[in-house]
Order: structure tokens, then sequence, then C-alpha cells
């Protein structure tokens, strides 16, 4: 993974010594609550309902050991003994005191870690797949312009204050796992014929509100040309991108207002003036920042382990969980594995505590080479394991809570903290991402329904992605008392759709109910084999309404 | 007293006896005027807000005496990409100066985007946005006083 030199390094810890001195002249009455606001949001520090959150950036999802014990300790010294795993590859967390977070900012920079931009309306985190460099799939490996692009929109001067949160993601796989459609950039990094590094750029995608997927702007860009490319866009959209209501000043607003095409001008217009200049990437830039992804020292293993397969004969627990938690390696002997954070009723989807965080840093040094990925999914990855250990990963996983085989099932749930936490909340997420887990608690018949993923947001913001959700959980205020609305047929990758609301809302406790009939529903009419969004597409969402609000017998 | 800052020749002093009076709406009078874009009157200086287009004062780069760009609020930052677009692109060499809502934890951004004079905000002290104006040793990205991105001085 990136190592940071000395300028990476003086970097955040300049940071640190300016948020501490702002933090004290906010606390000494110097800084109005209204002046010190974007400096704490940038610096990633947000005021919930009962306390300061601090969410910590996770450069696309890359985490080494030392820094995953850092967060443990943070954990244990700063807040509550855990921490939540976000659907940003960033940390945050809940419990956190003003007068220590330029102290925890302190640790984090000593594991080259900080909470920069991970909030405010700057350019954030930049995200990618949590199986790049490893996955099957894959075409190139997107972390080193992923890093160069950290570097570049870190701080950035003139991008600091734009009309509103700007997220980025980039994946260079046949699948796509970084849901790039749903960023304001997203980038899609492929190699043409003569081998030339490319990239088609979207723009506009984001969900909130006015869920909208991404549109293409550029087509077969040289990489060379990525920050230009992505400087263009920006200047564009701070300069012209509504400022009059926060909820119209994404960008995806500002694209529709003038129509694709006449932004796209407006953008390689800008881009002719920058397009050979300065910002244009060196090969020699490429090669340093690429050097530090070089894949690890592999084993040279067969692909078949003889043990692995008698364990996976003999034992119908591990084989299930090896069936949705193991995920194919480009390399021959090894495997991926996905933790799962959603173990059902004891820990809410995402949360996980320092024993754990502590556990996962001890596995990915004994089965792997030390590094760790953090899924959007909100799981945890261990990118390289022999397949030889992957038992042994299983049982340690079981003993610690993070085994569960559910990865990509109903009850694999994406939740936003929701009404526990978030002040802008509507309604609650997580009691009922466990109710939910507690009906459908037999493995089989979860396995048996096959890939349903299954998102709540506890208000409109979307924090959970409801819309992508093949089953999507929205929180809507009635009179004041708590609603969940109810879409179907949301899904990411390359084929993402936003769902359909099937109709009126539906009170917390009816929750579980209306689940299982939409789940019964698909099992009614699923063909053979079929995915439930499959089933949704093929036959509409009548049946589903049909079955959901028909009158149930008392 | 406008509260001034400003840098020449890379060095950071506070004005005491800045001559020029800022024009918000009132019909102006005397000399040395910043006056809005839309009663710009030559021999004066102008200001923009972020909704003027920059590309309006073209014309009168030769002979202007100064521009400054309002920050109406400073979380509105279009006044940065106006002053990258003056000093990069349009070539202004003359005083570009921030006024409105310009405070300390601003004023290194600023300086990075091409303002070398900064009226702060009439209830702070000058004195102690000075200390904000230098900002952090490493800068990423490029910026109009350093157009070269980190990677090409690494
Ligand atoms: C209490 C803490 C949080 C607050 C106050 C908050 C606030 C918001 C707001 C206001 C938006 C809508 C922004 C817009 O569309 O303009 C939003 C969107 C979003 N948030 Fe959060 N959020 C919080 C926690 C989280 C968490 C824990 C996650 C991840 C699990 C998350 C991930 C996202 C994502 C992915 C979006 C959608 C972005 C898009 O529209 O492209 N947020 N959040
Ligand atoms: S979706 Fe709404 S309730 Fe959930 S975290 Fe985001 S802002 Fe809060």
């Amino acid at each position: 993974m990136y190592q940071y030199d000395a300028y990476d390094r003086a970097l955040v810890f300049e940071r640190v010594a300016q948020f501490r001195d702002q933090v004290e002249r906010f606390i000494a009455g110097d800084l109005s609550e209204e002046e010190f606001l974007p400096l704490r949001l940038q610096n990633g520090l947000y005021l919930q309902k009962h306390a300061y959150m601090l969410r910590v950036a996770i450069p696309y999802g890359t985490l080494s050991a030392e820094q995953m014990r850092t967060l443990a300790s943070i954990a244990r010294d700063y807040d509550r003994g855990y921490g939540h795993f976000t659907t940003r590859q960033n940390l945050q967390f809940n419990w956190i005191e003003l007068h220590q977070v330029p102290d925890i900012l302190e640790r984090l920079a000593q594991v080259d870690m900080h909470a920069i931009q991970t909030s405010g309306n700057c350019v954030r985190n930049i995200t990618t797949e949590a199986f790049a460099g490893v996955a099957a799939d894959e075409l190139l490996d997107p972390r080193p312009l992923a890093e160069i692009l950290r570097q570049w929109s870190t701080i950035n001067p003139e991008f600091l204050f734009l009309p509103r949160k700007f997220k980025i993601a980039i994946c260079s796989a046949r699948e796509d796992r970084a849901a790039i459609m749903m960023h304001d950039i997203g980038l899609y990094l492929y190699r043409d014929d003569q081998g030339e590094m490319l990239l088609r750029v979207m723009v506009g995608g984001g969900l909130g509100r006015t869920p909208i997927l991404g549109l293409q702007i550029r087509e077969g860009l040289p990489w060379r040309h990525l920050l230009s490319y992505v400087e263009a866009v920006l200047r564009v959209y701070n300069r012209h991108g509504r400022r009059d209501n926060k909820y119209k000043a994404r960008i995806k607003i500002l694209v529709k207002a003038l129509g694709i095409d006449a932004f796209s001008q407006e953008v390689e217009e800008e881009w002719q003036y920058l397009r050979d200049g300065p910002a244009q990437l060196t090969d020699a830039e490429y090669a340093r920042v690429a050097s530090a992804f070089v894949p690890p020292a592999y084993a040279s293993l067969s692909d078949t382990s003889l043990a692995y397969g008698t364990e996976l004969a003999d034992n119908p627990g591990f084989a299930r969980w090896v069936s949705r938690n193991v995920m194919p390696h480009k390399v021959a002997g090894y495997a991926s594995v996905v933790l799962s954070t959603k173990p059902g009723i004891s820990a809410p989807p995402g949360d996980v505590s320092a024993p754990q965080m502590e556990a996962v840093a001890e596995w990915a040094e004994r089965f792997g080479f030390g590094e760790i990925r953090i899924a959007h999914e909100q799981n945890i990855v261990l990118p390289d394991v022999p397949k030889e250990h992957l038992h042994a990963v299983w049982r340690l996983a079981c003993e610690h809570g993070l085994g569960a085989a559910n990865i990509g099932l109903l009850t694999d749930i994406i939740a936003c903290p929701g009404g526990d936490f978030c002040a802008l909340a509507n309604a609650k997420s997580i009691p009922i991402a466990q109710a939910i887990q507690q009906r459908f608690d037999n493995l089989d018949y979860l396995h048996d329904l096959g890939d349903i993923s299954l998102n709540i947001s506890g208000c409109i913001n979307a924090c959970g992605h409801h819309h992508i959700g093949n089953i999507g959980i929205l929180g809507v205020d009635k009179n004041g008392s708590e609603w969940y609305q109810i879409t179907l047929g949301g899904a990411q990758g390359k084929h993402s759709s936003l769902g359909k609301v099937i109709g009126p809302s539906f009170s917390a406790a009816e929750i579980p109910d209306v689940i299982e009939r939409v789940i019964s529903t698909f099992v009614r009419y699923r063909e053979s084999e079929e995915r439930f969004v499959d089933t949704v597409q093929r036959i509409g969402l009548e049946p589903f309404k049909e079955q959901v609000y028909a009158e149930q017998p008392a | 007293m406008n509260n001034l800052l400003k840098l020449e020749q890379g060095q950071a002093r506070l004005v005491a006896d800045d001559p020029w009076v800022l024009v918000r709406d009132e019909v102006p009078e005397g000399a040395a005027l910043i006056l809005p874009l839309a009663s710009y009157a030559p021999g004066h200086g102008v200001w923009l807000g972020p909704d003027d287009e920059v590309e309006l004062l073209q014309p009168w780069l030769a002979t202007l005496p100064l521009i400054a760009l309002d920050f109406p609020s400073f979380r509105d930052g279009r006044a940065y990409s106006q002053a990258y677009l003056l000093r990069t692109r349009m070539g202004w060499r003359g005083e570009l100066r921030a006024i409105g809502d310009v405070l300390r934890d601003q004023l290194s951004h600023m300086r990075q985007c091409g303002f070398d004079a900064f009226a702060v905000r009439a209830d702070k002290s000058a004195e102690d946005a000075l200390k904000g104006l230098a900002g952090m040793s490493v800068q990423y990205g490029r910026s109009v006083i350093e157009p070269r991105p980190l990677f090409r001085r690494r």
C-alpha cells in the first residue's frame, strides 16, 4: 500500500497543529459556531444527536494491520470501544469529546492517517472497490490513480468551498463494485488495444433527495489528463453550481439544468486551457505511486489444496461460508475473504469492536500480507488468504462474531446510523435492520433465496443507499411518528437502477412481515435460480403490491 | 481603516494608510473608490460579486488600478476560481483584494489563489488574521502562486 514520504507526513502533522489551534480558539470563543463549522467538517468532525462524531478517511478502503490497531486504540481510549464502517470506506467514531479530537488526529497522523475532507463541501475521500489489486476480474489496479487523486484534492485551495460535497470513485473491473454511477464523478479505467490507459468519465450521479445515475461526458481520456480534466469539471461546478438551496447544490442539478451536452462543452472549453499544462501527469509520478501497489510476494501455490477440499466436503457450515464470503483471487491458491459485520441482533451493521479490530489485524498479518480492506457494503476484507488457511480464518471469524455466512444475502443489510445517532433522521434504521435479521435467521433459507441487497436510510439523504437496494427502506415522518417506505428493484453495479416505491408506508412493527411477504412473492414467481432483482424486473411491481397490501387474515 | 493586510514581495504587512474606499451601494463621491461592476467609472477600482463574470473585465485590465473580489460569505468559494482566472488566464498583475467575509482561517487559500491584499472583516483583528496567511508548508495540487503540482517538485 501507499507509503507516506516526508511531504505526506508533514502535511498531516501540520494539519493536526492547525486544527488544534482552531479547536482552542473555538473553545475560547474567538471563533463563532458558524466560523468553526466548515473547519471542523473539513477535519471530519460532525455534531450528532448526542455527541461529536469523527469520520476517519480510509483512502480507497485500504488499511494496514498497524493502522487497524490504531483505530482500535482510539475506539478504546476515546470512544465506547467500537467504531462504525461506512458505505464510503470511512470509519466513524460516534462518541467523541471535542477537546480530545486533536489528540486523536495526532494518533492517526502517527500511522499515516487523517480525517481531512471526510465531510464538508469539498472533494471527499476517493473510493474504489474493496478488491482492487486482487479481484480475478480486474482489468487494472485503480489504486495508483486513486492515490494521485487523493493527494491532488487534499487541501486544494480553489476547491474547498464548493457549492456542496463532491465524491469521486474509480473502478477498473468487469463488475462495478465501487458504485461509480452514484458519484459526482465516476471514473472507469481501462486499456485500449495499444495498451494505453484510458478513462471513461461520468458526472452527476448521486443519491439523496434527487437520485440520479451519472452520465458519461468523456470516453477515452488518456490517464495523464486525469487531474486537468477533474480540475476543469470542478472549476465549472464551483463557478456555476447553485448555492441558493443546499438541496439543489450538487453537481447533478447543474448537469441536469444545463443538459449533459452543454455541460460537457463547458468542461471541454475549460479543459483546453489546462490539458497540456503542468497538471499533466508524468510517467515518473505514476511509477512512484504505483510502486507502492506492486503485488506482494505471493507464494506459488497450487490452486487446489487437499486439506481445503476435505474441509469443504466435511463441513457444510464452512462450505456455506465459502460459497458466500470467499471471493476469487488473481493469484492461484489465494482467495479474498469477506468478514461480515452483519451478525444480526448482536451488533448493528458496520459496527466493529476494538477487540475485533485487533483480531482482524492479527489475521491480516498471520494469513496475509498485513493488509485489510473495507468494502462499501460496510464489511471487512482480508485480500490475500491462501486457500489452505481459509478454514482457520473461518473458525476464528466465527469465534469473534465476524463469521456470518451472509455476504450478498438478505441479512447483509446496509443501514445508515439513523435516528439512534443522526440529528437529521426521520426514523431509526438499526432496529429495523435487526428486526429483519432476526426474522430471517434461517441460513439455509437465506442461501436458497440467493443474492438480495437490502438498504435502509433513516431519511431522504440516502446515506444507506436505499434507492439502489433490491429492497430499499426509507424512514419517513408522518405527523411526528416514524414510518417506512419500501422500494423494489434498485440495483448497483454495471446495471444500476433506482428502485420504485410500492405504495403507502408502514410502521416499524409491520416491516418484518412486509419483507416476508415480499420474499414469499419472490419465491412464488421465481424461475429456477433467478435472482430477486431479475424476478422483480421480469414480473414488475404489481404481484408484490398485491401480496404486500392484501388484507391479511386476522 | 480598512483592516487591510497586503503581500509585497512575499512579505505580509498591516496597512494603516490604505486610501481606497469600498462603495457597496451608495452613490460614490471622491477619489480612490472601489466601485461595483455595474457603476464602474474609469480611474477607480472595481469589485466583483461572485455572480459577476470576470471575463467582463478584460477590456479594462490595462488601466484598472485595483480589482477586489467579494466573499458575501466565507463559505462561498466562487471568488477562488475568479481569482484563478484573473491571475492565470487573464494575466492580471495588479492588486487583487479580498473583501467581505474575509477571515483568518481562509487567508492562506486566498493567497494560494492569487490574492495579495486582504480586507479582513471589520470586527476581526487584522493582526490576528496575519497568522492565517502562511498556511501549510506542503501543497499537493497546484495553485496560482505555485503552478507546478507537488509531483513536479517532489
Ligand atoms: C450522523 C451522521 C451523518 C450525517 C449528518 C449525514 C448527512 C448526510 C447528508 C445531509 C446527505 C445528503 C447530501 C446530499 O445529497 O446533498 C448524506 C448523503 C450520504 N451519506 Fe451521510 N450522513 C451521516 C452518516 C453517514 C454514514 C454513517 C454513511 C455511511 C454508512 C453515510 C454515507 C452517505 C452516502 C453514501 C450519501 C449519499 C451520497 C450521495 O448522494 O451521493 N453518511 N449524508
Ligand atoms: S440517511 Fe438521514 S438519517 Fe441516515 S445518516 Fe443520513 S442523514 Fe442521518
